[in-house]
């Protein structure tokens, strides 16, 4: 039994353990539903432009203000119409578009923000953990950078670089590099924390003292022993920073700091609608769930993720 | 014990020292002018006057020099000035806001009750529905109401304030009949003076919604610590001895298992106040709290320098402050935990 669990450890390649993880992965139902989710609102967000035509910022001024089409079902006087199933907003832009158009941005910052982050925090991780004399001086920073005030360090990078990066490049793409960079270098921290505890436990171990004794280079160690096995911690992690990625975006987003007015994201098209939302709450509603149902999913997959790699917290 | 504290208090000195310095260099590439406002009509060798005489014409060195000084040396000179009534701060430069043309530490000291009221209850009354609900599910496992709180938590987790506070607002402030008990005011009336039962009853009611919005997410998290920690304890063998000397259940569970798992929540709990007050930016926003988070996204929109370094500073020195709390708690608490 010992001997099966070294040999699993030491190549987690192998299909086996995968195998047996996706089979706890599925146990999980909060977990598998969630995976589920988030396939189907990355399609939405994917392939629903090419089905739904409608330009997301065509200007429709006769059909403005309309409502979501179930809406007639308590409110026959309600303006709906077919051509514009979600309703329309105040200049007559297809909601379901924007929907659409939203979720592209607020997932492509997520997933950037994440993968990010990720990188920094796996390399920082690694580097303390596996050479000594790098240690103390990676993880004072990493302290430094943990008691550093995120979000209002945030909304201040946010407000005093845009300026000058939207003169650079347009202001999507500028935007989009400022706030992916800004979430990605401040929350790579736990990630390093992490990796750099599991390396400190692996390299002690037999498999690496042995690739060590014939020879192999650091850079090969780190990349074939040591890295595919803190791969389950950084994929636990990552999950969480999908999640908190997308938030901070749509927080940036909701308090004014984020994508200029005419490019919508989830956290946009929300604090947009707010101050009609007492005629129009749908315009409150949908992009909230959007948010809201995506992060749950990410939460979820995350929850079962750590479950199935880790059988010992099981539950917990 | 107190040799480690001393030591983590000597540490924390230059930890903000570096972080005051990381904020002061980021706030010096602004490309915001603080005379943009200033009529056209003034000359321009006028506003170079003006500029210097905030301190603007100086080298970087000076300035955050200059800084330093007012922050943690004039200050507290102010402070001790108002509660002993002396004399050491008079005709000394405090830091000014570009704004108001006031020192930003009279501004904050405005503000800050607003959040301390909002942000306080609302620790408080999350840590008071967290704790049961953790220890209650811990206790029964996989039971229904440890799926369902494991549900609210995990949904807690992932609606963001500035959603669920636009959700409570649709809810209880306009779908809600004006006239009923259960509607709340959405927008904090900071003016409101409390001064009879009736005041204090409005002031209880225009808390309700920011106080939920914050609480809701603070008992997701704390609530699946509870339970995580009681989960460690309750396996472990003294419970076993416990309940094998006859004490009855709620003796074991409260006193035995919940003082032992109580440890490390406490150290969370000491752990999460900053960001909390961090998390309330946001809601004192959506509900119109003029408190320091409101106050710190006015002075950055307006380019206030001074006081966005002095409220991003004050956010820095919490994180700090109650970082080191956690760490001397937990050796206080736990005596495996030792230090030295």
């Amino acid at each position: 039994m010992t001997d099966t669990a070294t040999n699993t450890a030491a190549a987690p390649a192998s299909p086996s353990r995968w195998k047996d993880v996706w089979r706890q992965y599925k146990h999980h139902k909060g977990a598998f539903y969630g995976g589920i989710f988030l396939l189907f609102i990355t399609l939405f967000v994917m392939v629903g432009p090419y089905i739904w035509t409608l330009e997301f910022d065509k200007l429709d001024i006769r059909a403005k203000d309309m409502r979501p089409i179930y809406t007639a079902l308590w409110d026959s006087d309600a303006k709906v119409g077919w051509n514009h199933p979600l309703g329309t907003d105040n200049l007559g832009r297809d909601l379901l578009a924007q929907l659409m158009q939203g979720g592209r941005a607020s997932m492509a910052v997520g997933w950037t923000a994440m993968v990010l982050a990720l990188l920094i925090g796996t390399l920082v991780g690694v580097l303390a953990g596996f050479f000594k004399a790098l240690d103390g001086i990676l993880m004072r920073f990493t302290d430094l950078v943990l008691s550093l005030p995120i979000l209002p360090l945030l909304l201040v990078a946010v407000t005093l670089f845009r300026e000058r990066l939207l003169s650079v490049f347009s202001p999507e793409t500028g935007m989009f590099i400022l706030i992916v960079a800004i979430i990605g270098v401040t929350s790579w921290m736990q990630t390093a924390r992490i990796v750099r505890g599991d390396v400190l436990a692996l390299k002690e171990r037999e498999f690496v003292l042995a690739a060590r004794s014939v020879g192999t280079s650091p850079y090969k160690i780190i990349t074939q022993h040591l890295l595919p096995n803190v791969l389950s911690p950084i994929m636990v992690s990552a999950t969480l920073g999908l999640a908190t990625a997308i938030i901070t975006e749509s927080a940036l987003s909701f308090l004014g700091v984020g994508f200029p007015s005419d490019f919508p994201t989830w956290g946009k098209l929300l604090s947009d609608a707010v101050p009609r939302m007492t005629e129009y709450p749908e315009r409150v509603m949908l992009p909230g769930i959007a948010i809201s149902m995506t992060v749950l999913a990410v939460n979820y997959m995350g929850d079962g993720l750590r479950d199935a790699l880790d059988p010992r917290i099981r539950g917990r | 014990m107190l040799t480690y504290t001393i030591r983590r208090l000597l540490v924390a000195i230059p930890t903000l020292l570096f972080i005051s310095l990381v904020i002061f260099l980021l706030l010096q590439l602004a490309p915001g002018d603080p005379m943009a406002q200033v009529p056209l009509t003034v000359p321009p060798e006028v506003k170079q006057k003006m500029r210097e005489a905030l301190g603007l014409g100086q080298p970087i060195h000076v300035q955050y020099w200059k800084w330093l000084v007012q922050f943690f040396w004039i200050e507290p000179q102010v402070m001790i000035d108002y509660f002993f009534g002396t004399g050491l701060a008079e005709g000394k430069l405090r830091v000014i806001s570009w704004q108001t043309r006031s020192p930003v530490m009279d501004i904050v000291v405005q503000r800050i009750p607003q959040t301390l009221w909002v942000v306080g209850t609302a620790y408080i009354v999350g840590i008071l529905i967290a704790l049961p609900i953790g220890i209650y599910s811990a206790y029964k496992q996989y039971s229904v109401f440890d799926q369902a709180g494991t549900f609210v938590s995990m949904v807690g987790f992932s609606i963001p304030p500035f959603f669920s506070g636009v959700l409570v607002i649709v809810i209880f402030s306009v779908n809600m009949p004006r006239e009923s008990f259960f509607w709340f005011p959405s927008i904090y009336d900071t003016t409101l003076v409390v001064d009879s039962w009736a005041s204090f009853g409005q002031q209880v009611r225009q808390m309700v919604l920011p106080v939920m919005v914050l609480a809701l997410q603070i008992t997701a998290q704390l609530s699946r610590y509870m339970r995580a920690s009681m989960l460690d304890n309750l396996n472990q063998d003294y419970v076993r001895t416990a309940r094998a000397k006859g004490l009855s259940e709620s003796i074991v569970v409260m006193v035995h298992v919940l003082r032992n798992s109580m440890i490390p929540v406490v150290t969370v709990i000491a752990l999460g106040v900053p960001a909390i007050f961090g998390g309330a930016i946001i809601t004192e926003q959506v509900f119109k709290v003029n408190g320091i988070g409101q106050l710190l996204i006015t002075a950055l929109f307006a380019n206030d320098l001074p006081m966005v370094m002095t409220l991003t500073f004050i956010f820095a020195i919490l994180i700090v402050v109650f970082n080191l709390i956690a760490d001397v708690l937990y050796g206080i608490l736990d005596p495996r935990i030792r230090y030295d």
